[in-house]
């Protein structure tokens, strides 16, 4: 199967139409691009015909991008919630001094019930909330990290195969289809049984199985825009292949890859704690998912072990996933005028 | 078949890079094993040999549908893998089934209120599903349905020991599987929601739905004969790329409830650290993401008269 | 024209009457005040360009205007002396595809993709008449064979994406005549063909006017199209009628200096038609934004625009042959006197 065959067969062929719509007037607020039609025959003139406004003006750029941040509360909260899970994992050492691994009470601590341990605490009688507070930074981490490798593997060889074509789009589009078809959470595991697994080989691991996502997606970006005029241009003058991929083409190729990588965090975050849960997680640190995992077998009688910090995990893919929304919507136009 | 073998070789060279092999693992749980005795299990099994002819005889045996020795097991790895699949496929099966039901019903709902609260609600709703961890949900539904309420199993593939035959022991396997299909659908219904939403908006706005208005049919009739039909085409295609993802997404949730399949299989292979069987179940289930893409060309090919299809204009 | 057709004798009430139509979305009102009446069995041309508002009329008539629109409280459109925005869902949606048919401008999208052109004429047929599955499918042939489709019991079966744009069209227009409509509503349906295809496709629109006895409201930016196959003419400039009238005297001597620029804009209009008098060789500027705009729409781009076209909508003149106009400045006193003693 192509990987394109998604967008192939949408059911919407372009309309080639003769005549500007009357009905579904575009919302534009400068001077509109005049159409002009000719037309055979004895025709009523063709005549610039300006999109007429309906609505307000539609507002550009940073200004578009302020406005529907104002008009969609949820990727505000998406944005601060985001914010504070940062800033908590970022300063977990600092709030919750000592190894959270460190056990510091009596154990089966329900929530609520001590001031000193707001969240309660394991079976073990480590405490959750410090718990939760350093499993931010270890989340982020890997999200992050497993993220920004993932997107250079993928943006490098969706680039090279897009922009080059011809044999080099054939092999590595072969690569790139072999790694969708390895489903990706078995090669996870795979990758993670057979390396140590530790912060580090965690996030190589999640990239190594994320990144043809976005290597379709890039090529598919290059293959149309090395065509475009402005790259003509600079082939004409002269330019390298490495400056016209890396300073041409990339900058115009990078919206759609900006929305990928904020759902990508969201995934590697929920791949993490899936690992971590089944005991495939870095021993050393304390993580959302292995904490779940410990509080798994205590499921019966202390359930808040379970629901805490999943619920710590299902804020913060929330979160991105509603800044992944919101970008789509600021940085993809198409999609923006779908919403209309 | 390109893809195929480009997946063996990449299976083969993982098993190449996995620390320690099944005989030191052996040697581990027995506990004591002399040097000896394992360079003769290790000839048994032709760990001993050089690489590129270890590849051969892998590629040899995969001919004739051999995945190797699991030495943990006792048995092939074949025979091992064809005894869980039934399960992972009624499991994986069952989960996308619900998916693809709800999602569609769903984003048919949100697409018909487009912009109204109850599409806001939804599609905030379809993003909670869609950040959701699977495993937890499926730890969430066990407290609520199985400990508090007592209503479902927590975990089993059906009743042990039970002697009921016919629609009770249908029924008393559907009373396992309820769990675990939700927890394991959530995010795929979430995705066809979203999915079916757009694309039902943009089938609406077609001219042949004006057409269709325009033939005096009744709302309903244009739902279902023309904007369903043709807003369900990018979901079929999409679905067919998700079968990969619930297999690698019924690892976990096989673990929870003890569901007796592949993924479950994988679990305990990584735990055993027996990668011959962990490297066939990668294997097998990317031989079976390749089947389901080509199902779902045939599907395509039946569902969109213009997709192989001859064009006389 | 075509031919020896005898002018259809004028019934006391006509087919349809569109009386003050004002269609707005929101503030913005793209067609404001628009009135005409459709014959039994004659073809009327709405002309104007893009924006004119004739499309909405159309659609108006159909109920298939978007969501977002709304017709105006005192808007009245009459079929067959029935009040169209009074009737039931139901009634409503006999009219559709029953009394009246519709065709578009778009045929390579108008047909649904997946389903069989047969299947679309056919269900066009089994929503209004009671005909079994088999039956819908023998008259679906029947129909295509009408619209001159080769070798019809074959393309039943076919797909649209099978068949060429004048092919699609003329589906469109199977489906469109599959229940003897009173009225075809033509909303320009040979814009988006060929030029060789375009005179096919409008002749078999007249010819199944004259066999199945029916009128046909033809909406079109097309003068050539308007002057060949119309019997009477409605020009429309930014949502109003400016002029109606028969073709060859409207063409003859444009009573509205809007037509009469567009006549002379025509390139290749023939020389009797053609008004030779005007400076105008185009009409400058463009339908402007008519929101906050009083006066004739017209005046900012008119030679002949004085200070009260600027402050006060222009009345519509009544002349004589039902001729009407829009604007006082070009009235000549002939016609005028003809109305005066009428």
């Amino acid at each position: 199967m192509q990987p394109e065959s998604v967008t192939q067969f949408q059911p919407v062929p372009a309309k080639p139409s003769g005549e500007p719509p009357l009905v579904a007037v575009p919302v534009e607020a400068t001077p509109a691009p005049s159409i002009i039609v000719p037309l055979p025959g004895l025709s009523v003139p063709a005549i610039p015909v300006p999109a007429i406004p309906l609505s307000g003006p539609r507002p550009r750029g940073a200004k578009r991008a302020l406005a529907t941040v104002r008009r969609n509360p949820l990727a505000l909260a998406g944005g601060t919630i985001l914010i504070l899970m940062a800033l908590i994992g970022l300063f977990a050492p600092l709030l919750f001094p000592g190894d959270p691994l460190a056990i510091v009470a009596e154990p089966f601590i329900w929530p609520g019930s001590d001031a000193a341990h707001p969240l309660g605490t394991d079976s073990l009688g480590r405490d959750l909330l410090s718990g939760i507070a350093h499993g931010a930074g270890v989340s982020l981490r890997v999200g992050l990290s497993a993220t920004a490798l993932g997107l250079v593997i993928g943006v490098g060889i969706g680039a090279v195969a897009g922009y080059f074509g011809g044999w080099t789009d054939a092999v590595l589009s072969r690569l790139i289809e072999i790694f969708q078809t390895l489903p990706n959470f078995v090669m996870l595991v795979v990758l993670v049984a057979i390396a140590q697994p530790s912060v580090t080989t965690l996030s190589i691991a999640i990239a190594v199985v994320t990144w043809p996502t976005v290597a379709r997606l890039a090529r598919a970006e290059f293959r149309s825009i090395r065509e475009k005029d402005f790259v003509m241009a600079a082939r004409s003058l002269g330019f390298g292949h490495g400056r016209i991929i890396l300073s041409e083409i990339l900058p115009s190729a990078l919206p759609p890859l900006i929305v990928t990588a904020s759902v990508m965090v969201a995934s590697a975050i929920l791949m993490e704690s899936a690992l971590s849960f089944m005991g495939l997680g870095d021993p050393n640190v304390v993580s959302w998912g292995s904490m779940i995992g410990s509080g798994r077998e205590y499921l019966r009688t202390a359930w808040y072990m379970c629901a805490l910090p999943g619920f710590a995990i299902m804020l913060t893919v929330l979160a991105l996933n509603l800044i992944g929304d919101a970008l789509n919507e600021i940085l993809n136009p198409r999609s923006h005028e779908d919403r209309r | 078949m390109p893809t195929a073998l480009g997946i063996v070789i990449i299976s083969f060279l993982l098993l190449q890079f996995a620390p320690g092999d099944a005989v030191d693992v052996l040697a581990g749980e027995a506990g004591s094993a002399t040097a000896e005795g394992m360079a003769e299990m290790r000839a048994r099994y032709g760990l001993d040999q050089p690489v590129l002819t270890q590849l051969w005889a892998y590629l040899s045996n995969l001919v004739h549908g051999n995945l190797g020795w699991s030495p943990r097991y006792n048995m092939p790895v074949t025979q091992l893998i064809w005894d869980r699949v039934p399960e992972s496929l009624v499991l994986t099966g069952a989960a996308l089934v619900l998916a693809l039901i709800v999602g569609i019903g769903l984003g048919a709902v949100m697409a018909a209120r487009e912009g109204r609260l109850t599409d806001r609600l939804l599609s905030v709703l379809s993003l909670v599903f869609y950040s959701v961890p699977a495993f937890w949900i499926g730890l969430m539904l066990i407290v609520l349905f199985s400990i508090k309420l007592g209503w479902l199993p927590s975990g089993g593939a059906g009743t042990i020991g039970s002697s009921a035959t016919g629609v009770a022991a249908l029924l008393d396997k559907l009373r396992y599987m309820v769990l675990p299909t939700i927890s394991l659908s959530l995010f795929y219904i979430a995705i066809y929601a979203r999915l079916a939403r757009v694309s039902m908006i943009e089938a609406k706005g077609q001219d042949f739905v004006r057409t269709a208005r325009a033939k005096g049919l009744s709302e309903r009739r244009i739902l279902f004969r023309h904007v369903l039909r043709n807003a369900l085409l990018p979901v079929t295609t999409v679905a067919g790329m998700h079968v990969g993802g619930m297999l690698g997404g019924s690892v976990v949730i096989e673990t929870i409830y003890g569901w007796p399949g592949l993924g479950r299989l994988a679990y305990e292979a990584v735990m055993g650290r027996d990668f011959t069987v962990l490297l066939g179940i990668l294997l097998f289930s990317s031989l079976l993401v390749i089947v389901a893409n080509a199902l779902v060309d045939v599907l395509h090919s039946i569902l969109d008269p213009r997709v192989g299809g001859s064009d006389a204009a | 024209m075509n031919g020896p057709i005898v002018q259809p004798r004028v019934p006391a009430v006509p087919l349809l009457a569109v009386e003050d139509l004002r269609i707005g979305f929101g503030a913005h009102q793209p067609v404001s005040g628009v009135g005409f009446d459709v014959r039994e069995g004659e073809t009327l041309a709405i002309v104007g360009e893009s924006g004119s508002g004739k499309s909405l009329t159309a659609l108006s008539i159909m109920g298939l205007l978007p969501s977002s629109a709304r017709i105006a409280p005192g808007s009245s459109i009459r079929f067959e002396g029935r009040e169209i925005s009074a009737l039931s869902v139901k009634d409503a949606r006999a009219l559709r595809g029953g009394s009246i048919g519709m065709i578009f401008q778009e045929p390579m999208t108008c047909l649904n993709p997946v389903m069989t052109i047969g299947d679309q004429v056919a269900e066009a047929l089994r929503q209004h008449q009671p005909l079994t599955r088999k039956a819908a499918k023998a008259r679906a042939v029947e129909l295509l064979d009408l619209v001159r489709i080769p070798d019809p019991h074959r393309r039943v079966a076919d797909y649209p994406h099978q068949l060429s744009g004048g092919m699609r069209q003329r589906v469109m227009i199977a489906i469109a005549v599959a229940c003897g409509p009173r009225l075809l509503i033509a909303d320009e349906p040979t814009t988006a063909l060929d030029v060789t295809i375009q005179a096919q496709v409008l002749d078999l629109i007249d010819r199944l006017r004259r066999e199945l006895s029916m009128a046909v409201l033809l909406i079109t930016h097309d003068l050539g199209v308007v002057a060949q196959w119309a019997d009477r003419v409605v020009v429309m400039y930014a949502g109003r009628k400016v002029e109606q009238g028969e073709p060859d005297p409207l063409f003859a001597r444009p009573l509205h200096p809007y037509t009469q620029g567009l006549l002379t804009a025509s390139p290749r209009l023939d020389d009797n038609f053609h008004y030779s008098d005007g400076p105008l060789n185009e009409i400058p500027g463009s339908i402007s934004s008519v929101a906050g705009q009083v006066g004739c729409a017209f005046a900012p781009r008119c030679a002949h625009a004085c200070t009260a076209c600027r402050e006060t909508i222009p009345v519509l003149h009544h002349l004589t042959d039902g001729r009407q106009v829009a604007c006082p400045v070009l009235i000549t006193e002939e016609h005028r006197v003809a109305a005066f003693h009428r």
